[in-house]
């Protein structure tokens, strides 16, 4: 995108938007980005119901007479956060809003996501705000096993009609993170972290042959956390390890390898110095907030970890991350931002925060492009989304245009 | 006030001497004096760590300068910071809620690399705090980012002879812990208000005394400070969020008569009137969400733009590492984003800072005879593309975005926080051009 040096004032052009009007809707673009292609200019995009019904330049797309329309300089699919914990660590930050962590064991699988979730929460509104309409959230780093995490739509609030995935990873912390402040409570060193990793694994193996058994009486009770567990063994969910320094990164690789799991890296400041193991690997890594403050485990974070992994040949995609203070979250467009800036650049750092995410999300059937059939999440922008002065002018959630002034 | 005025009244008592005596000249750029319209294609000649010319193209550059083209690039001032926690620095400690005897002075580390960001993010000035959890935590600093290895060689010598620097005050919920803290905010204002009584009583007993040295009161380094603070030569930087708590301080402040900068003002918007007819200055966060404290709860990037169209002055803080100093300039583009002026937001990050620190006739913007603290960026610096390529303190050039090592401070990576490992360590493969 072109980016203009002008002392002069900014202009803004508002989009009158109808109070969460629902229905078929045709928004034009100066520039469309589908991220599925590239960006069309004086693009349009239908939407029928919930779905995209077409996608184009807009002398090739017929809009039906009297379709409402939204106008922006910019469109592009609503913003996909790959990783954060909005909805359980609360705005307020008060105790009866915090739930993105329970401390009272170092491995709890069964913890649910769903159970958690907090829709209305004023931060799922103030980042839907900024374009972001799905969010993966759940139980946050700071425990070996802290939780499960779910895929959701920022809109509609019940649960039923804005869930992807009621249970998408298992969010696990390796490293610093993973370690008890409590000499008396394990883990108190990384061996010995991993060590309870892997025991726990091999009693979920055990449980897993069991419950396979042929007769039903030699089939041990239903046990929610192995039950969990053997998702991971089964591969039918991958492991969410929130991990930075480079010992910690290779851990978890060595896990992965030795109970053939799928994993997905999270954080990984240290990435570059084991970028071979990494890309061998095949895993993606959705990487640290850029703006992450760069101490302790993180204290090698770079503002260009997403552009070197980039390079490397890494799927990744960008997060907004777990902030225990302030800011209460950060804002998954303003990271890809400054990745973008750092070398990164524009296009991949759009697909940070849309099509990649989705695809490491596994739900790019549903969200992160721009294309007929999928559902129609799309945001507004009066200029580049990354610069700082532009405003979100508008935010579409499953086909529902919602109601924001322009921030 | 001539630039030989100046010279006296601000001379550095430091170690610390301005090397650069040849002048450098800047040729080409685009100039955003602040105090004054834009330069294009401007000429800035900087000698003996003050600025020595700046005007338009052909404007005569002085025999013997070296000069840099700088054509397509931006020069502006150094960024003035009027609240941050650079270098780890700690005040009061956990004995009581008032310690205005407490000095970061006797608590930084100037190595810290946190003072590497900071010349990466343009920053030259720079009010480093002790923390908000104390009614008075101490008395703060107020630095040049020299490439010091000692807290001498970053001081400031203000007018009064003395080292530089504000006193750090709170209420609101930061304050409040077991006694002997205060329990509330009542309690909060009542014991302010006891310790600036003693004061008062104090500075009468001294004045009473005539100059006898045996009828002076015993010296007390509480009384003393906070005396500093009612005779106007110490301003207080007073943190503060909730609306109630800004009129809280506004009251103190018209029965004690002090000098004070609002700093957060998280409630900002809604008491822009009051703030503005006290005529109190203040100095804004901009946070990425609302919330992660109750106070905190309605901040809004309206805030800036809404106190500068009340008329009051406005400046911006990182608060590093709340933010960090790398994206100083991110604060000021925020600030447009919610309405605020451009013009008001890169006042907000230098001219004002410097009217916040009472150093106004030093730094802050481009003027001939000020000091030589500028940055040269790559462009707009309100936009997010731009990088800043240089900063100057006083005539020497501090960050050079072309040499590795600063590079790695601006953009992190390993190294970037141990300067042990980066000196050991491979540029190449974290921080190199490539």
């Amino acid at each position: 995108m072109k980016r203009s040096f002008c002392l002069g004032t900014l202009r803004v052009s508002f989009v009158l938007l109808a109070t969460m009007a629902r229905g078929d809707v045709a928004i034009y673009g100066e520039v469309v980005h589908t991220v599925a292609g590239d960006p069309i200019s004086r693009g349009v995009v239908l939407v029928k119901g919930t779905k995209i019904a077409a996608v184009g330049r807009q002398e090739d797309v017929a809009i039906p007479a009297g379709t409402p329309e939204l106008r922006a300089r910019v469109v592009t699919p609503g913003w996909v956060d790959a990783h954060s914990t909005v909805g359980l660590s609360g705005f307020l930050n008060q105790n009866h809003d915090q739930e993105q962590l329970e401390r009272s064991a170092p491995m709890q699988p069964e913890l649910r996501a769903i159970d958690a979730y907090n829709p209305r929460d004023e931060l799922v509104d103030y980042v839907r705000s900024l374009g972001v309409t799905t969010l993966h959230t759940g139980h946050a780093p700071g425990a070996l096993i802290s939780g499960q995490t779910m895929v959701v739509k920022t809109f509609p609030p019940s649960l039923d009609q804005s869930v992807l995935n009621p249970s998408a990873m298992l969010a696990a912390s390796l490293g610093d993170a993973a370690l008890s402040d409590k000499p008396d409570k394990p883990p108190g060193t990384r061996a010995k972290a991993v060590a309870l990793l892997r025991a726990e694994l091999i009693k979920a193996t055990e449980y897993a042959r069991k419950m396979g058994l042929p007769e039903a009486d030699k089939r041990p009770a239903r046990d929610l956390r192995f039950e969990m567990l053997g998702k991971l063994l089964d591969r039918s969910m991958p492991l969410l390890v929130t991990v930075h320094r480079h010992q910690d990164i290779l851990a978890a690789l060595r896990l992965a390898a030795e109970f053939n799991l799928r994993l997905v890296l999270d954080g990984a400041s240290d990435a570059p110095l084991v970028m071979e193991e990494i890309r061998a690997s095949g895993f993606p890594v959705i990487v640290h907030p850029t703006m992450v403050r760069p101490f302790q485990a993180a204290e090698n974070a770079s503002l260009e970890t997403a552009a070197k992994l980039r390079d490397g040949g890494v799927p990744i995609a960008l997060q907004s991350g777990y902030e225990s203070y302030v800011p209460r979250t950060r804002v998954v467009l303003f990271e890809a931002a400054m990745a973008a800036a750092n070398g990164l650049g524009f296009r991949s750092a759009l697909a940070a925060i849309t099509l990649d995410a989705a695809r490491i999300l596994g739900v790019a059937d549903r969200v992160g492009s721009l294309e007929p059939g999928k559902d129609a999440d799309v945001a507004l922008f009066d200029g580049d989304p990354f610069e700082y002065v532009t405003h979100c002018t508008g935010v579409v959630v499953s086909g529902t245009v919602m109601e924001a002034a322009p921030r | 006030m001539t630039a030989e005025l100046l010279g006296i009244l601000l001379a550095s008592t430091t170690p610390w001497v301005p090397a650069q005596e040849a002048p450098v000249a800047f040729v080409g750029g685009l100039i955003l004096p602040i105090h004054a319209s834009p330069i294009t294609n401007g000429v800035l000649v900087v000698q003996s760590g003050r600025i020595q010319v700046i005007g338009p193209e052909g404007t005569a550059i002085p025999a013997g300068a070296t000069r840099r083209e700088i054509a397509g690039k931006v020069v502006m001032p150094g960024l003035v910071d009027t609240h941050s926690h650079l270098g780890s620095a700690a005040g009061a400690d956990g004995s009581s809620p008032i310690q205005p005897e407490v000095r970061v002075l006797d608590a930084l580390d100037v190595r810290d690399p946190s003072f590497s960001r900071a010349r990466a993010g343009g920053i030259t000035t720079v009010n480093v705090m002790p923390g908000s959890g104390h009614l008075i935590s101490g008395q703060t600093l107020y630095l040049k980012l020299r490439d010091g290895k000692r807290i001498d060689d970053l001081l400031i010598t203000n007018r009064q002879g003395r080292v530089a620097g504000g006193l750090k005050m709170a209420n609101g919920t930061n304050s409040r812990r077991d006694p002997p803290f205060p329990g509330t905010r009542g309690k909060s204002a009542a014991l302010v208000r006891e310790k600036y009584v003693a004061a008062q009583d104090y500075l009468s007993r001294i004045q009473k005394a005539g100059g006898d040295p045996s009828k002076m009161p015993p010296r007390d380094l509480t009384l003393e400070t906070l005396g500093e603070v009612l005779t106007g030569d110490r301003v207080v930087q007073h943190h503060t969020h909730r609306h109630d708590d800004i009129l809280t301080v506004l009251r103190l402040q018209r029965e004690f008569g002090f000098k004070v900068v609002l700093h957060h003002v998280s409630d900002g918007w809604r008491v822009a009137e009051d703030i503005a007819a006290a005529k109190v200055p203040c100095s804004v966060i901009m946070i990425d969400s609302p919330g992660g404290k109750l106070e905190a709860r309605d901040a809004d990037w309206k805030t800036p733009a809404v106190l500068e169209k009340a008329g009051v002055t406005v400046g911006f803080h990182t608060d590093d590492s709340v933010t960090d100093s790398r994206w100083f300039l991110r604060a000021a583009a925020l600030g447009v984003r919610a309405g605020m002026t451009r013009e008001g937001a890169l006042r907000g990050v230098t001219v004002a800072g410097a009217e916040i620190l009472d150093l106004s006739e030093r730094v802050g913007s481009l003027e001939v005879g000020k000091d030589a603290d500028l940055v040269i960026l790559s462009g707009d610096p309100l936009s997010l593309y731009t990088q800043v390529l240089e900063t100057w303190v006083e005539g020497r050039k501090v960050f050079d975005r072309s040499d590795p090592k600063d590079r790695l401070a601006a953009t992190g990576g390993l190294g970037a926080g141990d300067p042990r490992r980066a000196r050991l360590c491979c540029f190449e493969l974290w921080g190199g051009e490539q």
